[in-house]
């Protein structure tokens, strides 16, 4: 194999691993506060139409991206009221918000299916993109993508090293303990679950203004469930999720590389290998009780209220 | 505490009341703290300890009365604000945080006072030192012992300036040696002028601790007094009123017919950690109760496992019952021969947390005509339950109320209640007293002695060794998997029993013939 080839792959799986590295980012921000929100897949589809459509009409793709997130949010406050504010149920809530988030979005862009823009082009950085095999995967990408590697790194600082962050961590595994310690725990999760939803709006939008300019009916193709796989995959760590994206960002574009070099293998066999290699680790994981219990945040969807 | 009259008390409550729906927690309490005094809130389960402690650290707030903090009157709004005044609280049920480490989880309480972590850790190792609590800083949580957790919480309290320290019942999760050591603690930070608020009911340790104690029973105050001036019985007695009987002594009795017969019952235990059980032969005859004495892991587990059902023997003829031996049958046809078991642990398989008595009381009750033809008599099971709860005292709202929210020693009541109800032919307790309140202890107790007068054969198994002498008509005792030889209560002592637990299960031959010579 060529290496401009291999450089090229590099390239298109960063590029393809984008929005699932955003909305990963976004949702395990959220999980480690305790809060699983199944509605990424409709905050992901709403950030998209709704990016699509300002952006189209506007003629401006920051203000394009600017309501994307601004719509991911919203969504997500919907989230919040229903599974923080009335503690209901967090599963059937992020399902009902994936329903929804399909629907309403289907019917803001219906007038909009096909209508072209001009996308956010790619800024090679001088130099550094010339660098053979990676300067093309990493310094010849498009705004969005540079803005991706700072989420990343900002996101896995956090974590590590705010005290901010110790407070998510402390939120999603003991709540009560996080209460009775004087943590605001509702804050938290509200302000977690909105960066969530602001993160799957970013990708949205980067899918419809930047990946493949154009809206189309669910456009994400189920890119918000395997976020929801690749953090369980990532086993809730910040640089997993990272290598995470990028390897179910090439598994998504294999078929295209087996084509150009001349192997069969049908799509759709390739199109679960995420969801295969997700399940293996989930196996894998919970093969050790304590390792498992460890590693997920131990409250996680676990409804909290202060009085109980 | 010199010149009480002349400086007001740290803390003063006044008429503290704090009603939630079906109960009144607490109603209209008193009470005043010195500086540099522990002071001890004793009562049982449910009295109300809980709920007025919570008052104090701002996590409830109470419907009527006012609190003075060195004789001002305080709005305590939250936890953040308790711990600003000096006020710190060492929880029952531990609020760490499991993943973190040691100076993690102590910045998080502190907020913007904690400082870099380094610092942070570093000030820790210094008061864990100044109090004698050893502790590593940079250790995760999930790693320490519950001892070590509980030095965790209480550093967690002193790395910032404290004037009041609540423990809540912090000895239930120790061993003796532990409480020595947090004993002279608490007494090096009561010099320094710290108050100590004590929350607890074992009395002995309020006498051997405390300056004063207040007494909580039903949510109202019942007396207050010099806990070293009075003896456990008559702390006793403040804590469970006039009407519950604290009887200490019953009378023993001789067993007939043996009903559960162990001969020579061998099992390699499954768990890697666990105890195998070595040749362990003894009866259980009808109308007695024999206790089984041992500190916890010599394979306690591994004989109620095997005994219950639960774990499956090689030899099936190693337990018998009188009409055959039952090794190889299920927990459920052990039950329906006779058999009733009441497991160590309550929450998780002594009853399920998340259902409702009702539901909890059909689980072991099943066989007793609760259904028929395979759909449930609710009627029938609702009238079940509402029985236990009435006869063995359950404190609880109703047969709809969720396991969980039962204390434990209510819980425990309703699970041997459950049990005895169905009139078992065998009935064998693990721990069934275990941090259970003096009244529900002695309940329990008479419930146990009630069902042996019936002609019940009973097995208890307990780290009690003063319960065990107290109930049980032989007793043994378990160690390394093996099992002492079993004498008639009367004739062996406490000392002879620990000799047992210790792996010596010699005759004292020697001091016999030293005696004779």
């Amino acid at each position: 194999m060529d290496i401009d080839l291999l450089s090229n792959i590099l390239y298109a799986m960063v590029r393809t691993g984008t929005p699932l590295l955003l909305v990963a980012l976004g949702e395990l921000v959220c999980e480690k506060s305790g809060v699983l929100n199944l509605g990424q897949e409709g905050m992901l589809l709403m950030g998209a139409v709704v990016g699509f459509v300002a952006a189209l009409l506007s003629g401006s793709l920051m203000l394009g991206f600017l309501l994307a997130i601004l719509a991911g949010v919203a969504m997500s406050l919907l989230f919040g009221l229903i599974a923080l504010g009335f503690s209901a149920n967090q599963v059937a809530t992020g399902l009902a918000l994936t329903i929804f988030g399909t629907g309403l979005s289907a019917f803001i862009g219906s007038e909009f299916v096909g209508k072209p823009i001009d996308g956010l082009d790619p800024i090679a950085l001088p130099l550094l993109s010339e660098i053979p095999l990676i300067g093309k995967m990493l310094f010849a990408q498009d705004p969005v993508v540079y803005l991706s590697f700072a989420l990343f790194i900002a996101v896995y600082w956090f974590f590590r090293s705010s005290r901010p962050g110790l407070v998510v961590k402390a939120v999603g595994e003991n709540p009560h303990a996080a209460n009775a310690i004087g943590l605001p725990v509702m804050r938290t999760r509200y302000l977690a679950v909105m960066f969530g939803g602001a993160m799957a709006g970013l990708a949205g939008g980067y899918l419809s203004i930047a990946y493949t300019p154009l809206w189309v009916e669910n456009m994400s193709a189920g890119r918000g469930w395997i976020a929801l796989a690749l953090v369980v995959f990532a086993s809730w760590k910040v640089e997993r999720v990272l290598l995470g994206a990028w390897l179910f960002g090439l598994a998504s574009i294999l078929h295209l590389v087996f084509q150009g070099l001349g192997f069969s293998i049908s799509s759709n066999l390739l199109a679960i290998l995420p969801y295969a290699a997700t399940i293996l680790v989930l196996v894998l994981l919970s093969r050790n009780q304590i390792r498992a219990r460890l590693l997920a945040p131990i409250s996680l969807g676990k409804p909290f209220h202060a009085s109980s | 505490m010199a010149e009480p009259h002349i400086t007001p008390p740290r803390l003063t409550l006044r008429g503290i009341t704090k009603t939630y729906p079906g109960c009144v927690a607490n109603d209209a309490i008193d009470l005043s703290i010195e500086a540099a005094e522990i002071h001890a809130l004793l009562g049982e389960n449910g009295a109300g300890k809980s709920t007025l402690m919570k008052v104090i650290y701002g996590l409830v707030k109470p419907d009527q009365g006012e609190l003075l903090w060195d004789g001002l009157p305080i709005d305590v709004r939250d936890p953040a604000h308790a711990r600003k005044l000096g006020i710190g609280m060492v929880f029952q049920h531990f609020s760490l945080f499991e993943t973190l480490t040691v100076t993690e989880n102590i910045a998080l309480a502190l907020g913007e006072d904690a400082g870099d972590l380094p610092s942070l850790a570093e000030r820790i190792s210094a008061v864990s030192q100044k109090y004698g609590m050893a502790l590593n800083p940079d250790r995760e949580v999930h790693t320490l012992s519950v001892g070590e957790r509980q030095r965790v919480e209480i550093v967690r309290c002193l790395v910032q300036p404290i004037k009041l320290l609540i423990l809540d019942e912090p000895t239930s999760v120790l061993t003796p040696q532990e409480v020595e050591t947090l004993f002279v603690t608490l007494r090096q930070l009561a010099e320094e002028g710290c108050s100590i608020l004590f929350i607890s009911h074992k009395l002995n340790e309020v006498r051997a601790l405390c300056h004063r104690a207040t007494i909580l029973r039903a949510g109202r105050v019942s007396g207050e007094c010099v806990p070293t001036e009075e003896s456990s019985e008559s702390l006793a007695r403040m804590m469970v009123g006039d009407d519950t009987p604290i009887s200490t002594d019953y009378p023993k009795v001789q067993g007939q017919e043996p009903f559960l017969q162990v001969r020579g019952l061998t099992r390699l235990s499954d768990d890697p950690f666990g105890v195998d059980l070595q040749a362990i032969s003894f009866d259980v005859q009808a109308g007695e109760i024999l206790g089984i004495a041992g500190v916890a892991g010599n394979g306690q587990e591994e004989l109620l496992g095997a005994l219950s059902g639960e774990d499956e023997v090689d030899n099936h003829d190693a337990i018998h019952f009188p009409h055959g031996a039952v090794g190889h049958l299920s927990p459920r046809e052990r039950r329906a021969a006779g058999m009733a078991f009441v497991p160590e642990e309550r929450l998780g398989r002594g009853a399920v947390p998340d259902m409702s008595l009702k539901d909890n009381a059909l689980l072991t009750g099943f066989l007793t005509g609760l259904v028929k033809r395979g759909l449930i008599a609710h009627g029938k099971t609702r009238d079940f339950a509402e029985q236990i709860i009435e006869r063995y005292r359950v404190k609880t709202p109703g047969t709809e109320t969720h396991a969980a929210s039962l204390s434990g020693g209510n819980l425990q009541k309703f699970i041997i209640g459950r049990e005895i109800m169905q009139q078992p032919k065998l009935l064998i307790a693990a721990h069934p007293t275990w941090g259970v309140d003096i009244g529900a202890a002695t309940a329990i107790h008479k419930a146990l002695i009630e069902l042996r007068d019936q002609g019940a054969a009973i097995l208890v198994v307990s780290e009690d060794i003063d319960e065990l002498f107290q109930i049980s008509d032989r007793i043994g005792a378990l160690c390394h998997g093996r099992l002492s030889p079993i004498k008639a209560t009367p004739q062996t002592s406490i000392n002879e029993v620990g000799r047992w637990m210790a792996g010596d299960f010699s005759e004292p031959q020697a001091t016999a013939e030293t005696i004779s010579a």
